[in-house]
């Protein structure tokens, strides 16, 4: 379009500078300068797009190049014989156990591990020695265990026999079966595994008894000491909690607020000072929020500690402010002659309200508040404060159960030294993002179903 | 019919840069408010329908009305004219409170709807809007469907017992704004996606539709092209059937189509009321001719 108008016009008469008038001659002078500015703040502007979209592609592909690896785990086949007295079982529990007399969960705390050990045992007779065997049980991982255990109480007739499963392989060797590296060339390894358990694994290999699966432990289990176990489900569950919280008391109240700031209270010095302070609240450092929520929520109401019941208090506090702003935004931008209109007809100002105004703000009230629980879902500070660092194991089952946020995982995961620990960090600022990006998809629904024209 | 358009720009044009509320400069600005002593013409009807009497408006220190009396008959439009900022639109929205949400504005005097004065505090303004309904300059149907637009109303009076009578209700508003033919079968369809002319004929209807006895409007036509102002005009000349209207218009055309008995305002008094006939062709007052004759000032 500018290009079009900078041309001049094709065919016209050439006029010289002498027959224009004063206005043509000053314009035709500027026109080059104005054109020339607007190419060069174009020019800026994709720039600066460019700039961001490859920051933001940086940073993608770091996190999913370093993360995808945590979303695979390693599995080694092992053949493991049941023998009672290893498990340390007698044959009346087995007996029991076949007749259904006796609950599975009596056998709960045999000794699988003796097992998985004389597996291991069977599988290298050669090895021997204290140190050198105990180097060899350290290939499987330490919650291979807990999956024969499962295996076994589903169906107890296999005591006694022997049973060939996969079994989660350790970190290390597990690390280096998934980056495909060759296992007969040690000493190009990066590893913390001695050379002999590199020849372990190298045999196991040509065997064909390791196999890489996609990794349910990770969205299964908690958090643990051990990489491969570790999982993220709790931090996610305590994330969704911590929101659920978050949003049931920030959401109502903060869209009252706005309402009867913005429809119903009368413009004073009082309602003046409550909208300054709405606004320096919404700047208040977020760790301000948990020290509050530290003496209050739990040294004075003794509320239980790492609580997403607590956290999501401490959040819908910082969240507040944000929505309360975009609210009564939202309410402002509705047109003046919408609320006439209702009124004209004898709606009273509550009607007016909820029948009109309200349902035309609601995308923009929307927006604010997934602007806000966006920010609530990505805040750590608060949550450190008032205990929510804490190593989860269990998935939390309630809102007062102890429970860990996604951001605060992967702050944990960070500080871990296992090197698997590093991909997991990656994975779980993935799964935040994933949790963030299902948040939105959500809000954008939402807006579309609320959105009208008028 | 068709020069509406062409009146309300040249009364545009003809309107002096007046203060809104007609107290700064009033001196240097027009000599001629000073004498402005009193209303001419006939104030009052027999048996009117609204009656307001000694109206002083403020709005804060300022003052926009002075000392207006002025009756509204049953059965008859009567038409506000004058220059933009003389008080019509104030005038108008304290006849059902609209003003009520502007918290500085102080209404003193009497108003009264069959006798029964509108600021008495007993006097709730949802039912006095019911009674008294308004039309806006510009149209402002719902964000809603066209039914719901219309049954908008009677469902929040409770006007309706059952569905089948809130149909006949929305069916009877919509015919009688005469909008009924071109939107019968796309009621469920929104209100905004209307054009201009039928939006505003769709906010007559949603204002019929709760039965008020008298309905005010704020330049109803301002927005709408030629044509529409006709259907416009039309409509209003058979709502005069039933109900008592007051409108606001710049268009002199407008006022002297439609009403029966026209108001000059000035500068927030009411200079000259009278039959619309004498009104246009024998004004009594210099300014009330000055006006109508574009020659204003």
């Amino acid at each position: 379009m500018s290009d079009q108008l900078s041309q001049p016009a094709k065919g016209a008469p050439e006029r010289t500078a002498s027959d224009m008038s004063p206005t043509t001659r000053q314009v035709t002078a500027g026109l080059a300068r104005r054109y020339a500015a607007e190419k060069r703040f174009r020019l800026y502007g994709m720039f600066a797009i460019a700039a961001s979209l490859a920051f933001l592609a940086l940073l993608l592909i770091s996190i999913v190049s370093k993360g995808l690896p945590a979303f695979t785990q390693t599995y080694m086949q092992l053949d493991v014989p049941l023998e009672l007295e290893t498990l340390g079982i007698d044959q009346q529990t087995v007996d029991g156990l076949l007749d259904g007399s006796i609950s599975t969960q009596a056998i709960r705390r045999a000794n699988f591990n003796g097992a998985i050990r004389q597996g291991m045992r069977e599988r290298f007779p050669e090895v021997e020695g204290r140190s050198a065997t105990r180097a060899l049980y350290k290939l499987v991982s330490s919650g291979a265990e807990f999956d024969l255990a499962a295996r076994v109480m589903d169906d107890p007739s296999v005591l006694g026999n022997r049973l060939t499963l996969w079994l989660p392989s350790d970190d290390e060797i597990g690390a280096l079966v998934k980056q495909r590296a060759d296992l007969s060339a040690p000493d190009t390894l990066v590893t913390r595994l001695d050379d002999q358990a590199i020849a372990w694994g190298a045999e196991l290999k040509d065997a064909g008894d390791f196999d890489v699966r996609f990794n349910t432990t990770f969205f299964k289990n908690g958090d643990s000491r051990e990489p491969e176990l570790a999982g993220i489900r709790a931090a996610l569950v305590g994330s969704a909690y911590t929101l659920l919280i978050t949003f049931v008391l920030s959401f109502p109240i903060a869209v009252a607020a706005a309402i009867y700031l913005e429809e119903f209270a009368p413009k004073n010095r009082w309602t003046d000072l409550v909208e300054v302070n709405i606004n320096n609240l919404a700047a208040v450092p977020s760790i301000v929020f948990g020290l509050l929520g530290l003496a209050v929520f739990i040294n004075f109401f003794h509320l239980p500690r790492s609580a997403p019941v607590v956290g999501g208090i401490v959040l819908s506090l910082m969240t507040l402010p944000t929505i309360i702003i975009s609210s009564r935004a939202a309410l402002k931008s509705v047109p003046p002659s919408i609320r006439e209109a209702a009124r004209g007809l004898g709606a009273s100002d509550l009607q007016v309200v909820f029948h009109h105004v309200l349902p035309l703000a609601m995308p923009g009230i929307l927006t604010g508040t997934i602007i806000g629980l966006a920010q609530a879902l990505g805040e750590t500070a608060p949550l450190l404060m008032i205990g929510m660092v804490a190593f989860i194991v269990d998935i939390p089952q309630g809102v007062t159960d102890s429970a860990t946020v996604l951001p605060v995982q992967v702050y944990l995961w960070a500080d871990s030294p296992e090197r698997a620990f590093t991909e997991k960090t990656s994975a779980a600022i993935m799964v935040l993002l994933a949790f963030l990006i299902a948040m939105n998809a959500l809000a954008v629904m939402l807006r579309k179903r609320f959105e009208r024209r008028w | 019919m068709i020069h509406s358009m062409s009146t309300t720009t040249i009364s545009d044009i003809l309107t002096p840069p007046v203060h809104p509320t007609g107290l700064n400069g009033e001196e240097q600005m027009d000599t001629a408010f000073d004498d402005i002593k009193g209303t001419v013409g006939t104030q009052t009807v027999d048996d009117p329908k609204m009656s307001a009497h000694g109206v002083d408006v403020f709005y804060g220190d300022k003052q926009a009305i002075f000392d207006v009396s002025l009756d509204i008959g049953n059965n008859e439009v009567i038409a506000m004219i004058g220059p933009s900022g003389c008080g019509k639109s104030t005038f108008l929205r304290c006849l059902n409170r609209m003003n009520d949400t502007i918290p500085t504005c102080r209404v003193s005097g009497s108003m009264s709807l069959d006798g029964q004065d509108l600021y008495d505090p007993s006097l709730d303004p949802v039912l006095l809007r019911a009674r008294v309904g308004m039309v806006f300059q510009k149209p402002n149907p719902f964000a809603k469907s066209i039914y719901d637009n219309v049954a908008y109303g009677p469902r929040i009076h409770g006007l309706a017992g059952n569905r089948a009578e809130l149909d006949d209700i929305v069916t009877e508003s919509l015919k009688r704004a005469g909008l009924f033919d071109e939107v019968k079968d796309r009621l469920d369809s929104p209100g905004t996606g209307l054009s201009g002319g039928q939006q505003q004929r769709l906010c007559i209807a949603r204002t019929i539709a709760v039965s008020p006895e008298v309905i005010l409007m704020d330049e109803p036509c301002s927005a709408l092209d030629p044509i529409a102002t006709a259907r416009i005009e039309e409509l209003i000349d058979e709502l005069r059937q039933n109900y008592a209207i007051a409108i606001v218009t710049h268009s002199m055309q407008q006022a002297a189509r439609v009403s029966q008995r026209t108001a000059y305002f000035h500068l927030g008094k009411l200079v000259e009321v009278d039959d619309t006939n004498s009104v246009f062709t024998n004004p009594q007052h210099e300014l009330t001719e000055n006006y109508i004759t574009g020659r204003f000032g």
